[in-house]
């Protein structure tokens, strides 16, 4: 279960954004003009009652307007460049690396990276072993490192199919994992997460970590695809 | 009959092809629900556990058809009716009025 991760770091100071004749502010994201889902389409039963939800709370303060904005602006700083940024200084620094594997979020912290308060296992590939992350009840991902996760990784049929048939999941991304090398498949919980540490491809021999985090995609920290060098 | 499994415990059985081009930017709406619910994580009013079994609740037939933030928001809703933090006539009247496009730059 997402959701549930909080950042810890206080709101971001902010100019009151613009408000519109109720008081409420015309964007809450404040980048771009009220939406198409604002404006144009019907409001679906679900949208309206997000609105109507969100207004009695900031009503009653519960929270502000201001609050839902900072921590809006919180979740789009979340991106996979967070747990690239990781698997690039492991591929570099084999003490980083070791510590990664033991405790995540003092690892982390060590770049002034904070994870989030759930626990993050980082399951390392090998030559032997592939490791690959479903939340097979829900849509539990590490959030902190990969931002809103896509869709599809919520999806029946990932969901249903990962611990099933992984290797011909993984086939269907283009991913052909040798027979030889163990698929291992961890199935997360809302308590506890998975990150997968991806093998340095070959040919990057004395790349930079800013060259090598690029290599590092948001599928390949779940283990779905691997990185390629170039 | 008793069902050995619910609708949302779903490892291992049969499924189709996994889709991504349903790939997207989360649309203002999605992030406004999923900021709501970690605003109200953070005050301790619905938690994790929470919204998940308020999910699980819904039902398989609109587990099915809801969209992923659209449980979230279904859940969140009917937790926050349960707890008495919101009441159903204010929440119908606020919709109506939403509805009715009065109110079309709320958050």
């Amino acid at each position: 279960m997402s959701g549930h991760e909080h950042a810890g770091a206080p709101a971001h100071p902010h100019h009151p954004p613009p408000r519109g004749p109720d008081g409420y502010e015309a964007d809450p994201t404040r980048h771009h003009p009220p939406g198409p889902d604002l404006e144009d389409a019907p409001l679906a039963h679900h949208q309206v009652m997000q609105m109507a939800v969100t207004s009695l709370l900031i009503e009653k303060g519960i929270f502000s307007a201001d609050d839902m904005r900072a921590q809006i602006e919180r979740m789009d700083a979340l991106t996979p460049a967070r747990g690239a940024r990781l698997v690039a200084r492991a591929w570099s620094d084999d003490g980083f690396r070791r510590r990664l594997l033991a405790d995540s979020k003092a690892a982390a912290t060590e770049l002034g990276m904070d994870i989030g308060p759930v626990p993050i296992l980082v399951m390392e590939n090998t030559p032997d072993t592939h490791n690959l992350v479903v939340c097979t009840l829900c849509s539990c991902y590490p959030r902190f490192l990969l931002g809103i996760p896509p869709d599809w990784y919520k999806s029946r049929s990932y969901r249903s199919r990962a611990v099933r048939e992984p290797r011909r999941v993984l086939t269907e991304f283009g991913t052909e994992i040798d027979s030889e090398r163990r698929i291992r498949v961890h199935d997360s919980t809302a308590d506890m997460r998975y990150m997968v540490l991806p093998m340095r491809p070959s040919g990057t021999e004395g790349m930079s970590e800013e060259a090598l985090a690029d290599l590092v995609t948001r599928d390949s920290l779940i283990g779905v695809t691997e990185p390629h060098a170039g | 009959m008793i069902e050995a499994r619910r609708h949302h415990d779903m490892g291992g059985l049969e499924a189709g092809p996994v889709e991504r081009d349903d790939e997207h930017d989360k649309a203002p709406w999605e992030k406004r629900v999923d900021a709501l619910m970690v605003l109200l994580g953070q005050r301790r009013i619905i938690g994790v556990d929470e919204l998940r079994r308020g999910i699980e609740e819904l039902g398989s037939d609109a587990y099915d058809r809801y969209g992923y933030y659209e449980r979230w928001m279904a859940s969140m809703t009917n937790l926050l009716l349960e707890k008495k933090i919101i009441g159903v006539s204010e929440l119908g009247a606020r919709m109506a009025e939403i509805e009715a496009g009065r109110r079309r730059t709320l958050p």
